[in-house]
């Protein structure tokens, strides 16, 4: 009994627990069949998970270079300047406006004969020719002042300040405006201006190569030919420099002088030509004319500084009224090798002159006399820089005339037989653009007597100094 | 006579050739050599200086003035460079197209920053500009901003081919960039050479590749090398482990670096200020190339 109660205690333990087994079993395949499903659930999202977090990392990669590289733009440029450009030229000094610069020159000169008795028989020296005066003195100081007035008009002054029969002198040498915007390669300059005759005429003393000017400036033009009036130039569009110009002047100063004219008492006209042979050689060459109106001009052989141009050495003046002609042909020739101007370079330059005066001369002794003379002046010199700081020039000077007239035996505008010469050397020595020591000696055979001159002089700027033409 | 004087004049007055879009004057090669890369065929370039001259020292000479008469861009290094001579140019060119202030008018150097720019000025320190240092173009990244502003320029004044200028400088910027990261890998072994100069003309350079400037053969800023000075230096550098090379410009005189190359071992080289300065330096690219060529070959 017992037996079988047990057995059927099995059997219903096994009937209960038999489906459980059965339900377990098909629960579990469920279960493995959810897990599997899960798995494949979790293995596809860790993939989508894994293919965003890649997608991720990517952008945010992408933005970081996108990023880096805006910065990088956004980033000031290190080598942008940091004020904004401006169109003006610092090509100016850019140490004040206006510039403002100041010439030092002096000099000292030994001579064998009286400098103070100097003149050549023939050719009265008018303005400030003649030779310095001996011993040491200073010779001009010099104040340039510049700017430009507006985006139209440039303006110019030098005014040179010098000692005059011991009483300090400000002069005013050139005081001119510039227009800066005429079209068609025109120009108008109106003030008072050197003279564009010539190749010496416009150049200022402290650009001089030798300490004083030829003799056919000296005599023909009283060393520069400065007047007030108006000056025009014409630039041609040309691949060859050509430049035509002209002036109209007051005509006060030598050799015109009619003092209180109202009308026009000089006027010039010029043509030049340039252009370079390689990168080694360039040239110029020019041919410029004078017309003067001379009114009771006096001459005298006066020298700058001494303040007694009619002194006449004791004899009486001579004023000139009359016509004066002056033709002037320049050649200049520069060389430097390669054109490299600092090593070493060449210039050579001659210039001949011819004049012709006619109208008469006045005299106390004789009232007036007809003058009708032709005068020629020539030079040609050379100046060699072998190496940087150091110069070395000659330089060659003629006048010739031809004869007067009997009227004017024994005076003054009376030449000798020979024609007046000079032949001068130089040497100088520049520690920078600004400084300048100069040696020279002429032997003159202009005057009545050889004379042996030596000349020490100094050249030195201070603040603004503008650029030098060819 | 006045008549037949105005006929000729006029005559004279209308271009006598066929002109290019824009006729561009430069002060210095590098500029032309810039201005043709950007302009092309539209343009017509000249440079008043080559590289044997130094463009501090230049006559103003007639053949210029003409240029600068029928010039419609003037292009300058500025900062005083051209100030003896530039300013002369201008005032007798009687061209109110390219004066200062115009847009025919251009610096290059105020498009970059200028360095060594003075603070006070006083002549006894030697020919300083106040502006700065003009010797702009020895780093290439001074090139590629005037570049800009050139083009920039070039549009302004010749509207008609501002696409062809735009294009082009476009493609010149890529090009040079690539050219500059080459020249940057290959200058990276310059960097911290020390140098003794002629003339102060190469502190951009120097800026670019990391170089330092000891001392120049000059005693002062545009004043010729003295005995005295360079026996100073012989005192301060007597031999190869005082400083890497001695560096002159083509228009400077080789007899000072050479003297004081035999004397001190420091290897004397000689390297392209611009355009032309050596054989190899025959446009911008080779320009650069050949400055680095050169030190490189230089430290060994």
């Amino acid at each position: 009994m017992r037996t079988l109660l047990f057995v059927i205690f099995w059997a219903c333990l096994l009937c209960t627990v038999a489906p459980a087994l059965a339900q377990t079993e098909s629960e579990l395949d469920a279960l493995r069949a959810e897990l599997a499903q899960m798995r494949a659930d979790y293995e596809s999202r860790i993939a989508q998970l894994e293919e965003r977090l890649d997608a991720a990392e990517r952008k945010v990669a992408e933005r970081q270079q996108t990023q880096a590289a805006s910065q990088t733009t956004a980033q000031p440029d290190p080598w942008l300047p940091d004020t904004a450009p401006t169109q003006t030229a610092s090509n100016r000094t850019g140490l004040s406006n206006p510039d403002l610069g100041v010439i030092f020159m002096g000099r000292a000169w030994a001579y064998d004969n009286d400098p103070d008795e100097y003149f050549i028989p023939g050719f009265p020296l008018g303005g400030e020719a003649g030779p310095a005066p001996e011993g040491m003195s200073i010779g001009e100081t010099e104040i340039n002042i510049s700017a430009n007035v507006d985006d139209k008009f440039t303006a110019w002054l030098t005014t040179p300040i010098h000692v005059e029969d011991g009483e300090v002198a400000i002069e005013v040498e050139e005081a001119w405006i510039e227009t800066l915007s005429l079209p068609a390669g025109f120009s108008l300059r109106m003030g008072r201006f050197f003279s564009n005759i010539g190749y010496l005429n416009t150049k200022h003393a402290h650009s001089w190569d030798f300490a004083d000017q030829p003799l056919p400036y000296q005599v023909f033009l009283g060393n520069q030919y400065i007047d007030d009036g108006l000056q025009f130039r014409w630039l041609a569009p040309t691949d060859m420099y050509f430049e035509l110009g002209g002036e109209i002047t007051r005509g006060g100063r030598y050799p015109a002088g009619n003092h209180g004219s109202s009308g026009i008492g000089s006027y010039t006209l010029h043509a030049l030509f340039g252009g370079d042979v390689g990168y080694s050689h360039s040239w110029q060459a020019g041919i410029s004319y004078l017309h003067a109106d001379a009114d009771e001009r006096t001459t005298g052989h006066g020298h700058e500084d001494s303040g007694h141009e009619d002194a006449d050495h004791g004899e009486e003046s001579f004023m000139f009224t009359g016509q004066s002609d002056l033709v002037m042909t320049e050649f200049v020739w520069k060389w430097a090798p390669n054109g490299n101007w600092k090593q070493q370079n060449f210039v050579f330059q001659a210039e001949y002159m011819w004049r012709n005066e006619d109208g008469e001369y006045y005299t106390e002794h004789d009232g007036d006399l007809p003058y009708n003379t032709d005068q020629q002046g020539w030079y040609m010199q050379a100046v060699y820089q072998p190496f940087p700081r150091w110069r070395f020039g000659v330089r060659y000077d003629q006048l010739s005339m031809d004869y007067p007239g009997d009227d004017f035996i024994d005076t003054p505008l009376m030449p000798t037989g020979n024609d007046p010469r000079r032949y001068s050397i130089m040497s100088d020595w520049s520690n920078s653009e600004f400084s300048r020591l100069r040696l020279q000696y002429t032997l003159d055979q202009a005057g009545l007597e050889d004379d042996n001159q030596v000349g020490l002089q100094y050249i030195f700027s201070i603040g603004a100094h503008g650029a030098h033409s060819f | 006579m006045m008549k037949t004087i105005l006929f000729v004049i006029m005559l004279l007055s209308t271009p006598l050739v066929a002109r290019a879009d824009l006729n561009i004057f430069a002060c210095e090669p590098e500029w032309a050599a810039l201005a043709d890369e950007l302009g092309g065929d539209k343009v017509k370039t000249s440079s008043a200086t080559n590289a044997l001259q130094d463009p501090h020292y230049l006559q103003a000479r007639p053949s210029l003035i003409s240029k600068v008469r029928s010039a419609d861009l003037v292009v300058c290094s500025g900062a005083q460079l051209e100030i003896g001579w530039l300013p002369k140019l201008l005032q007798k060119g009687n061209n109110r197209y390219v004066l200062p202030g115009s847009n025919g008018f251009m610096e290059a150097s105020s498009y970059v920053k200028r360095l060594d720019v003075a603070v006070s000025i006083d002549r006894s320190q030697g020919d300083v500009h106040p502006q700065g240092n003009p010797h702009v173009q020895t780093n290439p990244h001074n090139i590629r901003l005037v570049a800009v502003a050139m083009a920039e320029r070039m549009a302004l004044l010749d509207a008609e081919n501002a696409e062809t200028y735009q294009q082009r400088l476009q493609d010149f910027t890529q090009r040079w960039n690539t050219a500059m990261t080459t020249w940057e890998e290959r200058g990276a072994a310059l960097r911290g050479k020390r140098l003794i100069a002629h003339h102060k003309s190469w502190i951009y350079l120097e800026d670019w590749l990391g170089l330092e400037e000891l001392a120049t053969l000059e005693p002062l800023s545009g004043i010729p090398p003295t005995a005295s000075h360079l026996s100073s230096l012989l005192n301060r550098f007597p031999d190869t482990s005082a400083a890497d090379f001695i560096i002159r410009a083509p228009f400077q005189s080789e007899k000072p670096s050479v003297w004081l190359s035999e004397r001190t071992g420091i290897p004397a080289v000689l390297l392209p200020l611009t355009l032309g300065g050596t054989e190899e330096a025959s446009d911008l690219f080779k320009f650069f190339d050949d400055i680095i060529d050169r030190l490189l070959n230089a430290s060994g």
